[in-house]
């Protein structure tokens, strides 16, 4: 039995569908990340998934429980990581635990037990008596995956975790997410850093326009939609750009801006060529899920 | 449209609101004693100087069972317009709680819970106001909590509503200019509504403050309330209409 499984879910706002006829399965103990640009219907994919919003058609289940008719009973064994911040400001960090604790039904025994771990857990055991409005970014997020954790969920659901963290902030959240994964729990996460979703999740989602267009393991994606090599040439790239059209340079040019973008399986020819133009900037690596992301998903602003 | 679906998992929400309240409960029940007590003071015995006694009552003590009613009102009121708008719109608690096992008629119910058990505080302290200040004795003065709680219920329903409507806070302002003030001056807080013209005492007859005043002013007078069953017929249907209705509207509201 799948974690989630979803099968043609619809959910429109007005005439506009945010969610178009959508499919995904997720396994027990695996990291699944939903990508797509604003507006792709990512969070609304999430708040179908908790039954906090009713689709127009499809069929939804979390560990075999039917949703919505038993959402309820499924976020019982659900924590959730929303992506506006919504601690309670007028309580402490650890009354925060208490009172998101009593709303599971939790035991103020049990939560004398769990709290302690958690703050551990989350590295804020020195801040446990701070009022809300002293903590940093980063520690309110931490604050809010440890309150997630609150019921000692199977499935976490992961709004875009370490959106507006410094770096550190973010390497310690995914660290703690490896963990959480280690533990066997499920999760599924929504992000806009492919970094995010390279280094976490076994496999990934690629929506757009509320349908998903691609899934895979982020080396099958890349291997599957894109040239293994990449150039960027980030300046005066007007003296070879007609070269670039030759497949013998490149295979695929996409050009943003300045900067020309060029695909191929073998970069040696380019490099040779660059090499003898100094005044030319570029930069040679590896394709990686941003590639894939935006060939499929365009390079246009979603606003 | 579809009845509420009551269950005790409004407790958790309501004890949520009730250790909030602890942090400030000295400066609250501060506000809940002293507002009343000046208005008492000031107007009781500056007008209560000029004049006689109104239905057999003292000026002060008419005017401190009207005052009652309009303070526990306005308790309800700003409890369920700008403290629940607050949670639901710019804390994102309710989000929070949606989250969890609990679900939207919890929340709602858990609100209109606490904000009657404020409003019972609130009527605590005016009730102290009456005896320190000696306005009035004897054991019918008791029945003003509950009264308050059934003011409490009244209005939280009806302030939910509009809570459910608003798109800020500054929405909240019709309802005070179009329903709080007008009640406060029509319901016969200050003075007894059948000095009124006929049209003014017919709208007032409809109005759920004039109901709540009816009820209080007997019991701080000593004697039994007339149309008991009546007046709380009234407090309890606008509270639980209001209850209903919200919990519809809030349910549309955050679908979106």
């Amino acid at each position: 039995m799948p974690a989630v499984s979803v099968h043609g879910l619809t959910k429109k706002y007005g005439t506009s569908l945010a969610v178009n006829g959508l499919d995904l399965s997720i396994e027990k103990g695996e990291c699944f990340g939903l990508l797509g640009p604003n507006g792709a219907g990512k969070t609304t994919t999430l708040r179908l998934l908790l039954g906090t919003i009713t689709a127009d058609s499809g069929q939804i289940t979390i560990n075999g429980e039917p949703i919505p008719a038993r959402a309820r009973h499924s976020r019982a064994q659900i924590g959730v990581v929303p992506q506006i911040d919504n601690l309670d400001p007028d309580f402490t960090v650890t009354e925060n635990l208490i009172v998101y604790g009593r709303y599971f039904g939790i035991n103020q025994e049990t939560l004398n037990h769990r709290i302690p771990a958690l703050l551990e857990f989350a590295e804020l055991s020195h801040k446990s008596n701070s009022p809300i409005n002293t903590l940093s970014g980063g520690m309110k997020r931490r604050l809010t995956l440890a309150r997630s954790l609150i019921n000692d969920p199977s499935l976490l659901i992961l709004d875009e975790p370490t959106t507006g963290l410094d770096p550190q902030a973010r390497h310690m959240i995914w660290q703690r997410l490896r963990n959480l994964i280690q533990q066997g729990k499920t999760i599924l996460l929504t992000t806009h850093f492919m970094e995010e979703a390279e280094r976490l999740c076994d496999r990934i989602a690629i929506l757009d326009e509320g349908q998903r267009i691609a899934q895979g393991t982020p080396v099958n994606l890349i291997q599957e939609h894109i040239e293994p090599h990449v150039i960027e040439i980030i300046n005066n790239s007007e003296s070879i750009r007609p070269l670039l059209a030759d497949q013998q340079y490149c295979e695929r040019v996409e050009e943003a801006g300045e900067t020309q973008f060029c695909y191929m399986h073998s970069p040696d020819t380019l490099i040779q060529l660059l090499a003898a133009k100094p005044e030319i900037r570029y930069l040679h690596r590896p394709a990686n899920l941003e590639d894939v992301f935006i060939k499929l998903t365009g390079r246009e602003l979603r606003d | 449209m579809r009845l509420p679906r009551p269950s005790l998992r409004f407790i958790p929400i309501w004890r949520r609101n009730l250790l909030v309240w602890r942090k400030l409960a000295i400066p609250s029940m501060l506000g809940n004693l002293a507002d009343p007590m000046f208005y008492m003071l000031a107007l009781g015995f500056g007008l209560g100087r000029l004049l006689p006694e109104i239905g057999g009552m003292p000026y002060i003590a008419f005017l401190a069972a009207g005052t009652m009613c309009y303070a526990t009102m306005n308790t309800a009121t700003f409890e369920s317009l700008y403290s629940a708008f607050s949670r639901m719109q710019i804390q994102r608690t309710w989000d929070a709680i949606l989250n969890t096992p609990l679900t939207l008629d919890d929340i709602i119910i858990g609100e209109f819970a606490w904000s009657i058990t404020k409003s019972g505080l609130s009527g605590l302290a005016i009730l102290c106001a009456i005896l320190i200040l000696g306005i009035a004795h004897g054991p019918n003065l008791l029945w003003l909590i509950p009264l308050s709680l059934l003011i409490g219920m009244c209005f939280t329903g009806m302030a939910l509503i509009i809570t459910a409507l608003a798109p800020n806070y500054d929405f909240f302002m019709y309802y005070f200019s179009l329903a709080i003030t007008p009640m406060t001056l029509l319901c016969g807080v200050f003075f007894p509504t059948n000095q009124l013209p006929l049209l003014l005492q017919h709208i007032s007859v409809l109005l759920p403050l004039t109901h709540a005043i009816d009820l209080a002013r007997p019991l701080v007078a000593g004697h039994n309330p007339h149309h008991l069953i009546v007046h709380v017929t009234v407090l309890v249907l606008y509270g639980l209409t209001g209850l209903c209705l919200a919990i519809n509207l809030i349910e549309r509201r955050l679908q979106r």
